[in-house]
């Protein structure tokens, strides 16, 4: 195995020139992998970090229908005492949920006494609801975000329509179940940044607040957001929930609730997938160079050393062997790559790092991209390249191992 | 002892609709130990003999039985095994492997044909080296010695197995006279100490001379055989 690499590593500095350019061009499709998918990982992240971690949560369970018609803000669709408390039961029993927050949706009218518009707010226990969506709180550009009863925390581009500043007192007015109006004095307790995605323009007041405008004799809750301990086991405690949520039927046997991960939640999950989708391409790219690129080269040397490949094959040498010795080289030239490539790549990424990078999203301005290159994807590129170079080698590798010897010597 | 023996071989190579018969019903057999020459001129079909009698072809016709085994069955691996055990080449142009040095061309069978351990590889290595006078040049690469010592290092790779027959394609023909008789003296003497017999081919007159047994082949036909020291079969 030593002699085969040796002899490999040789063959290759034989052709300093060509090796070194195929290498580079491995390389840099390794680099382009690495650093397209980190740049893009973080962008992801960062973009579904402030839809779940400042609006949405990462979670959400509602009454069975409530998510088709969450446009209408559907009161009548809001969970009882006793289905609250069924959900509260099943959220405190699983130890992979970190925080939950039971919300009232409401639509209405706000008012600063001399115009009026159409708002959308959550009604919410703010301790609660900041534990699971805590960049929430980040988003308050004025004021505070204590959201005392009586308090509401206006979105920014009412606030600026309105020309509301903290302190100013508000009315807003909101239909109730039953279809009579009521309405309630606000004082503005902040303004907060209009984020993107839906729920990025709605207000905030405190859950009593709402559920006195609505007329509730007591809260019935429209949403539970729930933040989980690992954002990364999602789909697990997805699966889990879904199944104990299950149980819970009404009489006719059918589903009480249902439960849905951002990704239904959000429009942006569709970005998401499209990322997901060119980071496939680029792969699939990458692929194609280190193929090409890797069988190019082995049959270029395969060809030029026809006359030693019959000289080895005469005096003895197994077909196996010299298989081994091609594949090796194929080998040799992927690992060569792919180690510059990685090693370059990290480079790249920490300087994206370094020059803090920034970019917006929606009204959102001065995200900094952080890539990060998880040893994950260079596992998996290494894997895929050197598996890769494996494959473009070995038919000029079986090509050389099958040459008659009389044929190959005759070769000039 | 005969280690060939050879019984009305026949090769025909066809090139589409054309048959070309390079052998045709030669019958002859090789003593163990001795030097044997195949002399005649280009295209007469020495190249083709020596390449049955190598295992690199397979005739056409006709029975060849190499130290007793009949090569012509031999399947690609089997030959392939066969020649690494049995047969030692040297070539008209050397053909040394360009990346390795003088010790490791001659090293190269032992490690990739017969797997020999490494302390016995060295002493064999080393030994062959200073038969063929190459003991001091043993570090440099193909490219930096002369077309003699080229041959001289062939030489002890194609004896380094110690196999039973050495096969030897026109070894002088990239030569100087002097280098090739040098050469084939070498090839005598280790003939002598190793009693490996060596089958070389050639169709120069001056270097003949150097062959116990001299076979002349002429368009594909054994014409006659000739015994250094006078006999003379026809």
């Amino acid at each position: 195995m030593g002699n085969t690499l040796k002899m490999a590593v040789r063959n290759l500095m034989r052709y300093k020139r060509r090796t070194l350019l195929v290498a580079t061009l491995i390389a840099l499709g390794v680099i382009a992998v690495q650093v397209f998918v980190a740049s893009s990982s973080s962008y992801k992240s960062l973009i579904i970090s402030q839809i779940t971690d400042a609006m949405l949560g990462q979670m959400q369970i509602h009454k069975k229908g409530y998510l088709v018609s969450v446009e209408n803000v559907p009161l009548n669709l809001n969970m009882d005492r006793r289905g609250a408390a069924t959900i509260e039961g099943i959220l405190d029993s699983l130890p992979e949920i970190e925080a939950y927050s039971p919300r009232i949706r409401l639509g209405g009218m706000i008012s600063n006494y001399a115009e009026t518009t159409n708002i959308r707010l959550y009604g919410i226990s703010p301790e609660r609801e900041y534990r699971t969506v805590p960049l929430l709180p980040k988003r308050l550009m004025s004021g505070s975000a204590d959201l005392k009863p009586g308090e509401i925390l206006v979105p920014q581009l009412l606030a600026r329509g309105l020309g509301l500043k903290v302190g100013d007192p508000t009315v807003i007015i909101a239909t109730n179940k039953d279809g009579s109006v009521n309405g309630k004095q606000f004082v503005v307790g902040g303004i907060v940044e209009s984020a993107p995605g839906p729920g990025g323009r709605d207000g905030y007041i405190n859950i009593t607040d709402a559920a006195e405008l609505l007329r509730m004799e007591e809260p019935e809750i429209s949403e539970f957001a729930i933040h989980l301990k690992r954002f990364d086991r999602l789909d697990a405690a997805y699966e889990r929930l879904a199944a104990r949520l299950g149980q819970e039927v009404n009489r006719e046997g059918k589903p009480k609730f249902e439960i849905h991960t951002w990704e239904s939640l959000a429009p942006f999950a569709n970005i998401a997938k499209m990322i997901d989708l060119m980071t496939v391409f680029i792969k699939i790219l990458l692929v194609a160079i280190v193929l090409v690129s890797v069988m190019d080269v082995m049959i270029m040397s395969v060809y030029e050393r026809t006359r030693e490949i019959g000289t080895l094959a005469a005096i003895g040498t197994m077909p196996g062997r010299i298989l081994a010795t091609f594949v090796s080289e194929g080998i040799l030239l992927g690992v060569f790559g792919v180690v510059i490539g990685n090693i370059l790549a990290l480079a790249a990424i920490y300087a994206i790092r370094f020059s803090k990078f920034t970019f917006s999203f929606g009204m959102k301005e001065g995200f900094i991209l952080m890539p990060r290159m998880a040893m994950s994807d260079v596992l998996f590129v290494s894997i895929v390249v050197i598996g890769v170079s494996v494959i473009g080698s070995l038919q000029p590798a079986l090509k050389a191992s099958r040459m008659e010897p009389i044929k190959a010597l005759k070769s000039v | 002892m005969a280690i060939v023996e050879a019984k009305s071989l026949c090769k025909t190579y066809d090139t589409g609709e054309v048959s070309v018969r390079a052998l045709n019903d030669v019958s002859f057999s090789i003593d163990a130990g001795s030097v044997v020459s195949f002399i005649g001129p280009s295209g007469s079909g020495k190249t083709t003999l020596l390449n049955l009698i190598g295992c690199l072809d397979r005739p056409t016709a006709g029975e060849l039985l190499i130290d007793g085994m009949d090569v012509a069955s031999l399947d690609r691996k089997q030959s392939a095994r066969f020649r690494g055990k049995n047969i030692g080449f040297i070539f008209q142009d050397f053909n040394l492997v360009p990346i390795l040095t003088v010790y490791e061309n001659v090293e190269y069978p032992l490690i990739m044909v017969l797997d020999t351990p490494a302390a016995e590889r060295k002493a064999l290595v080393r030994e062959l080296l200073e038969e063929v006078g190459m003991a001091d040049q043993q570090r440099k690469y193909p490219d930096q010695i002369s077309g003699g010592q080229k041959q001289r290092v062939s030489i002890a790779r194609a004896l380094v197995t110690k196999p039973k027959l050495v096969l030897a394609d026109e070894p002088t023909a990239n030569l100087d006279h002097k280098t090739a008789h040098l050469i084939l003296a070498l090839m005598k003497k280790i003939r002598a100490e190793l009693r490996t017999t060596f089958v070389f081919s050639t169709h120069d007159p001056k270097i003949v001379g150097e062959a116990e047994v001299i076979y002349r082949i002429e368009d594909g036909v054994l014409m006659d055989r000739q015994e250094q020291g006078g006999r003379r079969d026809g």
